[in-house]
């Protein structure tokens, strides 16, 4: 049974997946990157200190509901947004895709993230992995746990996280 | 010598002229090299600092290393129970002893030659200790110890001088504004798990003004603003508050603002359940602490600055903010969430949500703080044309002026700390630039 489940999780489709969202966020296409989400999925950046951060327990640098995101997608699409206003150019970098089966017919997906981001002469480098869960949605996946969790001591030079991770 | 050695061909590093009520601090203040190591020397191993807090440690063995001041420490609640903060260099070579962020030890072994050392900071054990010949005494090598440290309901202060003043007197008038966050459960307050560790290009001091600076509250967090509305917050009343100039260098900006305060104010959006928790919680603070200390720990909100580089904001949350000078255009920001013990875990989560969306790095204001004064810094290397930026407002008329006239875009809070900086630095206000 087990056998089956894996063998039904189509790792390329999920590699297609996060290629297609990578190009969105890095065309700053928020309103489109929100469609990934289902109602009451959650987007976790960790603490850099508390990597298994438990959200509602434990401080994080990000821990959006669906309405907390929905904001944050307003605000980075406004010109009052000076932090990202003019936008940063990122790019995002996904490899070393993993997925599995997860509980309640979710699919547990891991991978590594190097995401850079352009700004006023500065380079700034996030580097991480993600550790998702999604929900199979017809032919592609929407997002029920959206998680990046950083290996860097802190956000220093980066000082922020205004981009999608 | 010290003023002359710093400063700008025309002399003046401030201008504080009560007369023309003008305030000014010379933009060089935030670029030069040679200032930055007099604020090390003359501010920063003079006074005291903040380091961390005892909820950081609970358990006998806890322990978390960190930089301050320049010098590697370790603060450690030893196997006494009593908290100690050691310099983190071997006494024997000066090899790092503790290599680990955090964690529990018994003891500490230095990597090098094995010197092995109790978590009380006394040498325990030396491989060949006869070889180091008749003189040798263990006493000699245990772990120094930071000069002065205290611990303050809770928050730990340390001091490079040990002949400064006592903590309490270093306070002053600031330490009842610390009461008002202690005070918000009698059961003591603690530092949520997980750290808020961050940067800004830009001067130290652009942050600690920033944190206290009113004037910038609605054009800069325009969309943070319109993120409360658009949740249902009645954001009409804007934030109404007054800075105080509490001595010393410290200040404190008050206000009330419209949103809910964890302890105790209460907002629609929690329900009726946490309205009558929050009821019965104000009705315990009242009787522990009388009516009038009650309404300020619980209606009154408040960012307090204890200079040099500690932000308290007691808000719809409560953070620690500690932001560290790397050098004149670079800084290293700290936040902490303090909250109190046994809050049940729905305020605790509402509590982390509204720290979340509004402080920090990955939140819908700070960031835009530091992209301001990251432009500030851009803008300062260009001090020969453009000398001052300007802390003035509310300066002209503000002695004997009522409170009810007391605006919060006013800056006395600011000047209070330029002030103290200017005192300790040797740099002399000047009436004209």
């Amino acid at each position: 049974m087990a056998d089956d489940a894996a063998t039904a999780i189509d790792t390329r489709a999920i590699e297609a997946f996060l290629y297609r969202e990578a190009e969105l966020l890095d065309a700053w296409r928020l309103d489109d990157w929100l469609e990934l989400f289902l109602p009451d999925a959650t987007y976790e950046v960790p603490a850099t200190d508390a990597p298994d951060g438990r959200p509602g327990i434990d401080l994080f640098i990000i821990a959006d509901d669906m309405q907390v995101l929905r904001g944050r997608v307003t605000r980075l699409n406004s010109v009052h947004a000076y932090a990202e206003s003019p936008h940063s150019r990122t790019r995002h970098f996904v490899s070393n895709v993993q997925a599995a089966a997860g509980e309640d017919g979710l699919i547990a997906v891991k991978a590594n993230f190097l995401i850079t981001r352009i700004r006023k002469g500065e380079t700034d480098t996030f580097i991480g992995r993600y550790d998702h869960t999604l929900k199979p949605d017809g032919q592609t996946f929407r997002y029920h746990r959206r998680r990046a969790i950083l290996d860097h001591d802190a956000l220093r030079p980066h000082g922020r996280v205004t981009i999608i991770l | 010598m010290e003023a002359a050695s710093v400063a700008p061909a025309s002399g003046a590093l401030l201008i504080d002229d009560p007369d023309r009520g003008v305030f000014r601090v010379h933009r060089s203040a935030m670029t030069s090299a040679a200032i930055f190591e007099q604020e090390q020397r003359r501010i920063f191993d003079r006074v005291w600092i903040y380091l961390g807090h005892e909820s950081e440690v609970p358990a006998a063995g806890d322990f978390r290393t960190r930089t301050m001041a320049g010098r590697p420490l370790i603060l450690c609640r030893g196997a006494d129970d009593e908290i100690r903060v050691f310099i983190n260099s071997c006494p024997h070579r000066g090899a790092e002893l503790c290599r680990e962020i955090a964690g529990n030890k018994k003891s500490f072994q230095c990597l090098y030659h094995a010197w092995t050392f109790s978590n009380t900071g006394k040498l325990l054990g030396v491989p060949g200790e006869d070889a180091f010949g008749a003189a040798f005494r263990r006493e000699d090598f245990n772990l120094a110890l930071v000069p002065r440290m205290t611990n303050y309901r809770g928050f730990v202060f340390i001091c490079f001088d040990p002949h400064a003043v006592d903590l309490e007197a270093y306070l002053g008038d600031a330490r009842a504004y610390l009461d008002y966050v202690a005070d918000q459960c009698e059961d003591g307050m603690e530092v949520v798990r997980g750290t808020q560790l961050y940067s800004a290009r830009a001067n130290w001091k652009l942050l600690v003004e920033n944190t206290i600076d009113f004037y910038h509250t609605v054009p800069l967090h325009k969309t943070y603003f319109k993120y409360l509305e658009d949740m249902g917050a009645d954001i009409s009343g804007g934030v109404d508050g007054r800075g105080y100039d509490l001595g010393g260098g410290h200040a404190v900006v008050e206000f009330e603002a419209g949103w809910g305060r964890p302890v105790a104010r209460w907002e629609p959006k929690w329900g009726e359940a946490e309205r009558i928790r929050l009821a019965a919680l104000r009705d315990r603070q009242v009787a522990r602490l009388g009516a009038d200390r009650a309404h300020k720990v619980c209606d009154v909100d408040r960012n307090l600055m204890l200079f040099p580089n500690l932000l308290i904001n007691d808000i719809m949350a409560v953070v620690i903010r500690q932001v560290n000078p790397i050098a004149p255009d670079y800084m290293e920001i700290t936040q902490w969430a303090l909250a109190p013990v046994g809050e049940p875990d729905l305020a605790r989560a509402r509590r982390l949500e509204s720290f979340h969306s509004f402080l920090g790095p990955g939140g819908f204001a700070t960031p835009d703080d530091i992209e301001a004064f990251e432009g500030c810094q851009r803008g300062f290397n260009a001090f020969r044309e453009i000398a001052w930026s300007d802390y003035s407002r509310g300066y002209d008329g503000e002695v004997g002026r009522p409170e009810a006239e007391m605006q919060s875009s006013f800056e006395p809070q600011i000047r209070a700390f330029y002030r103290r900086w200017a005192g300790l630095m040797g740099i002399a206000a000047e009436r004209h630039g």
